[in-house]
């Protein structure tokens, strides 16, 4: 039998009965982890089992697995992916792979990424648009560096949803032992990094094992397989676009002298025509008349959309301005705080000049580093320069305003890439955060007092504190809900004990406000929220970078 | 609050390069190969630009040995649509008579194909070429970026490519280079026919069964479009009900035999399809990692 043949003799996925889908249509996650964890196997096998290696594709993989496979006769499922022919001859991944699936409950857009610490950029890029991340560990080798490394850029790039992988359970008997000891490990490692649910998984992905159906061979294992866990995971909001409308305008449209129109893509929010709108930088208020796309114009935008909008007013406008609702709180800065990945081979030295490009807008950039992560350890240290692939805490000047936000608060107006102005090379991708400078000047205040504790443990304990506010936010929310409702269903009980008539009445009550109840209070923690954030951002720029 | 599709996401984001190409760069141009990508490439960017026109010539490279059908459909639609349609023929190669037949199908892409394509982005010095190409394609293609640098030799270096977090393309380059721009890079081919059943977007009926006269020749069904085809001894031309998934050079184009004359048609038996869709491409055959080393030439 040819190893295509015995390949497609793996049993098909059980139909799934189509259910109502809970999150996004679509889901984007990434493979991530150290070398040869088996990132691009898992996926290649994803694809097969998808049913997406068409046969003349299975043909080709058996050919190319005799001549660059690393399992003798057998399929090298990786070649699916590794599509690069330095990749193939080297047997490992270089570039992001982009693929695509889709099992009958959701469509998946897959990001394959390199384990090797010199493509680490690659694998930030990766991370960037990904709802989740599963994170790959050998069961044989268990956390290692690169795994932390993988999961501190994911945090850092607010990926909250983490399945860890642990591969090759079939080199390691399919030992529970093994793999509860990884999970610990893991768990250890990641309770720092603020993630919202991590999804343990032993899996072979060369057997197929708990990949698309559930293994036979781990009887000790209870959780669904890697397929059915990403059919149903639950995506929370955090990853959502932001609730208040932004436009970062693309482009003018004017075609002609009667119209001028604003293009771009829906940042956040929804526009309708009638809002009252601001422009930044300058801050001019206006009004939306239309919304206007080929197919007609519309009543109303949301974000995702690419649109083109004409104002009541002729104000001024152009590539980079944003256009906001009236009321939001965003400015337009000339410097701020932030989290750099730096990409370049060669080292950034303190006060270099970029090129700085956030959504539309371009501005020369000045970097400053304060300090830098050390992603093995996560702690920060000082440094005035950073190597590749270091993360740094910088502060940026610009040559002129640009409308900016945390990134937290807004992925959009948050993310930014710096070019090299000679080469054009991309050399560092960042992220907005007020918390960054507070960090290092928080440090310097905590090290006088302290007087000789050293400026490094008192970075750490502030980046130590960023990471888990968000995480005790939600706790102190959950815990003030849970005695809300407590203190509403003690008092119908007590209404209840009186007549069996009110006891229906109640359950009743208790149905219908329960949600609504439950709606307004989330509504409100959201707004308190935002409003810490914005607050947090306008105070640490404020006090002066 | 209105739901964006899995589709109207992909259109947003590929109107949203279209722009972002349009605005950052002097002079852009989009390739029209005629098939049904450059079909819903050309749809989404004259909705880019609506109510103004399109503000780019569209470049169809023509190596003479199209499908006759193809080059009807491409003067319709420029005629309907007023494209300022630029069409190039590497004229040393017609005169050097390079052929699909005698000079073998690397040579005849190589000098039609690559060579034309680059002759004309340097006539013309466009800085920016859309293409229609999706990573789905091609196991190299899934590795590119939406803006694809290439060098002044149009060049392109797949292991130095500049990282594409989010949605922020770096669109800065140095004089002599240029772009190639991708905004389909994210759909697959089930979502270009999905997208041009909800959008009604025309396409080549090439597409579509139909009998037509096709003769069996190296385990491919080629279509016989025009007498410049001889024929091998024992090579008879039959009538046979086909269709092309993918649309090239006809001597380079295999059909597969199909009975889905309707696009409801098409989409099912695509779904239902052992096979992927440039099996039919006979130069992406000449060689393991023959797709790569072509691009790396400045093949699209
Ligand atoms: N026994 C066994 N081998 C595996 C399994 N998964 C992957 N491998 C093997 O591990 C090696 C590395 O696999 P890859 O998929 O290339 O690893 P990777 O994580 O993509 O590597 P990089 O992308 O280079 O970081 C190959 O020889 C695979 O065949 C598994 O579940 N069991
Ligand atoms: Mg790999």
């Amino acid at each position: 039998m040819s190893p295509a043949v015995a390949l497609r003799a793996v049993p098909d996925i059980p139909a799934p009965e189509p259910i109502a889908s809970k999150g996004p249509a679509l889901l984007r996650f990434i493979t991530c982890g150290s070398v040869d964890d088996g990132k691009s196997t898992l996926i290649g096998r994803m694809l097969y089992e998808a049913q997406l290696v068409h046969d003349d594709l299975l043909d080709a993989l058996a050919r190319d697995s005799r001549k660059f496979g690393t399992q003798g006769d057998k399929l090298d499922l990786a070649l699916l992916v590794d599509g690069l022919s330095a990749e193939r001859e080297q047997g490992i991944t270089i570039d992001v792979a982009y693929r695509y699936f889709a099992t009958p409950r959701r469509s998946f857009i897959v990001a394959d990424t390199p384990g090797h610490d010199q493509y680490t950029r690659n694998m930030a890029t990766g991370a960037s648009t990904a709802d989740l991340a599963v994170i790959l560990v050998d069961a044989r080798k268990g956390v290692l560096p690169q795994t932390r490394r993988h999961s501190f850029i994911v945090s850092m790039l607010g990926v909250r949803h983490i399945v860890v992988a642990v591969n090759k359970m079939d080199l390691v008997g399919y030992q529970q032992a093994v793999f509860d000891g990884i999970v610990a490990q893991y768990r250890e490692m990641a309770a720092r990094l603020g993630f919202d649910a991590v999804t343990p998984i032993p899996i072979s992905a060369l057997e197929g094992e708990n990949v698309a159906r559930r293994s036979t061979a781990m009887p000790w294992y209870a959780g669904p397989s890697l397929f059915e866990h990403l059919e149903t995971v639950e995506i929370s909001a955090s990853a959502a676009p932001g609730v208040r409308f932004r436009f970062p305008v693309q482009w003018v449209n004017r075609p002609n002298l009667d119209f001028r129109g604003f293009s771009g893509t829906v940042a956040g929010g929804v526009i309708r025509p009638g809002d009252e709108i601001a422009a930044l930088p300058s801050g001019r208020p206006s009004r939306v008349r239309r919304i206007v796309t080929q197919g007609g114009d519309l009543d109303e935008a949301v974000a995702g959309q690419a649109v083109t909008l004409t104002l009541d007013d002729e104000i001024d406008v152009s590539r980079g301005d944003v256009i906001v609702a009236v009321g939001d709180g965003l400015t337009a800065r000339k410097a701020f705080a932030g989290r750099l990945l730096w990409m370049s081979e060669r080292s950034l030295g303190n006060g270099e000049e970029f090129q700085l490009r956030l959504a539309s807008a371009t501005a020369a950039a000045r970097v400053s580093v304060l300090g830098a992560v050390d992603i093995h350890s996560f702690e920060p240290a000082a440094a005035d320069g950073l190597g590749m692939n270091e993360i740094g805490l910088v502060t940026v000047a610009l040559d002129r305003p640009v409308a900016l936000t945390d990134y937290r608060g807004d992925r959009e107006l948050g993310a930014f890439i710096l070019v090299d102005r000679v080469t054009g090379d991309t050399v560092a991708l960042g992220l907005v955060d007020a918390g960054a400078a507070s960090l290092v000047r928080g440090a310097d205040a905590v090290a006088r007092r302290a007087g000789g504790t050293g400026p490094a443990a008192a970075v750490r304990r502030h980046l130590a504190e960023g990471l888990v506010a968000g995480w005790r936010a939600g706790l102190i929310e959950e815990a003030s809900w849970r005695l809300l409702s407590g203190l509403g269903m003690a008092a119908l009980t007590q209404a209840v004990l009186g007549d069996w008539r009110l006891t229906i009445a109640a359950g009743l009550l208790e149905a219908l406000l329960r949600p609504a109840l439950r709606f307004a209070h989330r509504k409100g923690w959201r707004a308190l929220e935002q409003r810490r954030l914005a607050r947090a951002a306008y105070d640490a720029d404020g006090s002066g970078i | 609050m209105i739901q964006l599709t899995h589709l109207e996401k992909l259109e947003a984001e590929a109107i949203h390069i279209i722009r972002e190409t349009v605005a950052t760069c002097d002079n852009p141009v989009m390739l029209y190969s005629i098939g049904k990508d450059s079909a819903v490439l050309l749809h989404l960017a004259l909705k880019a630009f609506y109510p103004g026109p399109l503000p780019f010539p569209v470049l169809h490279v023509d190596t003479t040995w199209k499908f006759r059908e193809m080059i009807a459909f491409r003067d319709q639609r420029a005629k309907e649509l007023g494209l300022d349609l630029i069409v190039h023929v590497n004229q040393e190669g017609v005169r050097a008579g390079v052929n699909p037949f005698v000079s073998g199908s690397r040579v005849h892409t190589d000098v039609m194909k690559t060579q034309a394509l680059r002759q004309a982005l340097d006539m013309h010095k466009f800085d920016a070429a859309f293409g229609g190409a999706r990573r789905d394609e091609e196991k190299s293609r899934a590795k590119e970026r939406v803006f694809s640098l290439r060098t002044a030799e149009h060049r392109w270096d797949p292991k130095s490519q500049r990282p594409e977090p989010w949605r922020l393309y770096n669109t800065r380059k140095r004089p002599g280079e240029s772009f190639r721009v991708f905004p389909l890079s994210n759909w697959t081919e089930a979502d270009v026919w999905d997208y041009v059943a909800r959008e009604n977007i025309p396409v080549v009926p090439l597409y579509f069964a139909a009998p037509r006269p096709v003769v069996v020749r190296d385990g491919a069904l080629i279509m016989r479009d025009d007498d410049r085809m001889a024929l091998r001894p024992g090579e008879v031309v039959e009538t046979r009900m086909v269709r092309f998934r993918t649309l090239g050079c006809y001597p380079l184009t295999g059909a597969v035999e199909s009975t889905a004359a309707t696009l409801p048609e098409i989409i099912a038996e695509m779904r239902g399809s052992r096979s992927s869709e440039r099996q039919g491409r006979i130069i992406d055959h000449d060689g393991a990692g023959s797709m790569e080393q072509k691009k790396q030439e400045g093949y699209f």
